[in-house]
């Protein structure tokens, strides 16, 4: 019998370059389990020698897609796992994966909203679930978004997050940019600060559930900026992500 | 089953030889210390600050933070291992080891279990076992310096034999029981115990 939480061999189905740094895998499953929007799956590498390296990557796909996922991975200079998913797999290659797996960084839709989600770079993958799957089960709870990048070519899923933003069906979303803006950028272009919050989380109201994912920095800053708005400890929930370095 | 699976052209970049026996199966090693937390920072002012020990034992002992510091204090060297697959290799810190604390109550013979309580609500329990014999501390400094808040400063636990979210930030107390009682992530999927070198990751 397959237990929960084993290790299954999964097939590549698809790969997409989704930024220069990041790419997102479809993996086939073949003892999919239905996995909560927010969750992530360990990956393990194994050498002809038996050495294994094993990283977490959060699941960018919505749960309603059965069979498959899709993890999104942000090539990491000198990572051993993401180089290799980067560099090495391809459509058909087989890799070692288990999950679904964490329970407190999670949203379904029967939770509704209304919903704040803060993402900083690659921290927008696991928001990126929870937005897919209020689209996917046709919740209502109104959903915020706002998404810290470089520049806006390091921006995930850029076009399918600007057509759910022109859908106008509940989830509004907010862009700034700390490196570089475009000609005619009317997003923000600054770190997201108090002012930012207030625009940004006000009008969602008192009973706002907070996700923010992200660098160190940034979810430390926006979590205490979002105390300091009037929200409460445990309307925040936060989840570091990305690279182990502090810069 | 999948235990002969090899990656195609996997070899990895490999640790070096004298770190790999310190390092647990599915393991890295980092330089860095990544900071790693379900909410937001807690940050209590030291003059409210207080560590206490309650449930079974006689009497509850709870200190204030100036009577903590007078406690006969440690400094020890760690590796620490996060779930997360992280590892770092000789930690330096200095706090009071909890075989200290014991000096001070007067246990109940059928106590088991401890958990450890801390500021913003969170809660990790370990078997009585895993926190004595020069196991378990009670820290507040880091390489020489107070604990910053975002490592869970102004103390927090630090029991470097399981993985690192046993070691609770922002702890404020430990309650000693009889029978065992999960704690928030081991409630939420992760393993009850968590040692590394079985890796006793999740459920």
């Amino acid at each position: 019998m397959k237990r929960y939480l084993d290790w299954q061999i999964a097939t590549v189905k698809s790969i997409r370059q989704e930024t220069p740094k990041v790419k997102s895998f479809t993996l086939f499953l073949p003892d999919w389990v239905q996995h909560k929007a927010g969750q992530h799956y360990d990956v393990r590498l194994t050498a002809p020698d038996g050495y294994q390296a094993q990283r977490s990557y959060s699941i960018a796909s919505e749960p309603e897609r059965s069979g498959e996922i899709d993890l999104t991975v942000e090539w990491i200079e000198d990572g051993e796992v993401s180089s290799y998913m980067h560099e090495v797999l391809t459509v058909g290659d087989q890799i070692e994966v288990r999950g679904p797996i964490g329970g407190y960084f999670v949203w379904e839709a029967y939770m509704g909203g209304p919903l704040l989600l803060i993402a900083g770079g690659s921290g927008i993958v696991p928001l990126m679930s929870m937005i897919r799957h209020g689209t996917a089960t046709g919740s209502t709870a109104p959903v915020r978004l706002l998404y810290s990048s470089r520049t806006v070519e390091d921006v995930i899923y850029y076009d399918e997050l600007m057509k759910l933003h022109e859908a106008k069906n509940g989830l509004e979303i907010f862009f700034t940019l700390t490196r570089q803006t475009p000609v005619g950028w009317t997003g923000y272009s600054r770190r997201i600060d108090s002012q930012m919050l207030v625009e940004v989380a006000g009008p969602l109201g008192s009973k706002t559930q907070a996700y923010v994912c992200g660098p160190t920095l940034l979810v430390e800053a926006v979590a205490n900026g979002l105390l300091q708005i009037g929200l409460a400890q445990n309307q925040i929930r936060t989840e570091r992500f990305g690279p182990t370095s502090s810069s | 089953m999948a235990s002969n699976f090899i990656s195609r052209g996997f070899t990895g970049k490999r640790r070096q030889a004298e770190a790999a026996n310190r390092v647990p199966p599915g393991q890295y090693i980092t330089p860095d210390f990544p900071v790693l937390s379900a909410g937001p920072t807690p940050r209590t002012p030291l003059e409210g600050w207080t560590f206490s020990i309650e449930g079974l034992i006689r009497e509850p002992v709870k200190w204030s933070w100036e009577e903590f510091l007078q406690l006969p204090a440690q400094s020890f060297v760690a590796d620490i291992h996060c779930v997360t697959k992280w590892s770092k290799l000789d930690t330096q810190w200095r706090g009071v080891s909890i075989d200290t604390l014991f000096e001070h109550i007067d246990l109940d013979a059928n106590t088991r279990y401890v958990t450890a309580f801390c500021d913003g609500g969170y809660t990790t329990n370990m078997p009585f076992v895993d926190v004595i014999n020069g196991q378990a501390f009670v820290a507040y400094q880091y390489d020489g310096k107070p604990l910053p808040a975002e490592h869970g400063g102004p103390a927090r636990l630090v029991v470097p034999h399981l993985y690192f979210w046993k070691s609770a930030k922002w702890i404020r107390g430990l309650r000693f029981t009889e029978k065992d009682k999960p704690g928030f992530w081991e409630s939420l999927g992760y393993n009850n115990h968590g040692d590394p070198w079985k890796e006793e990751r999740y459920w």
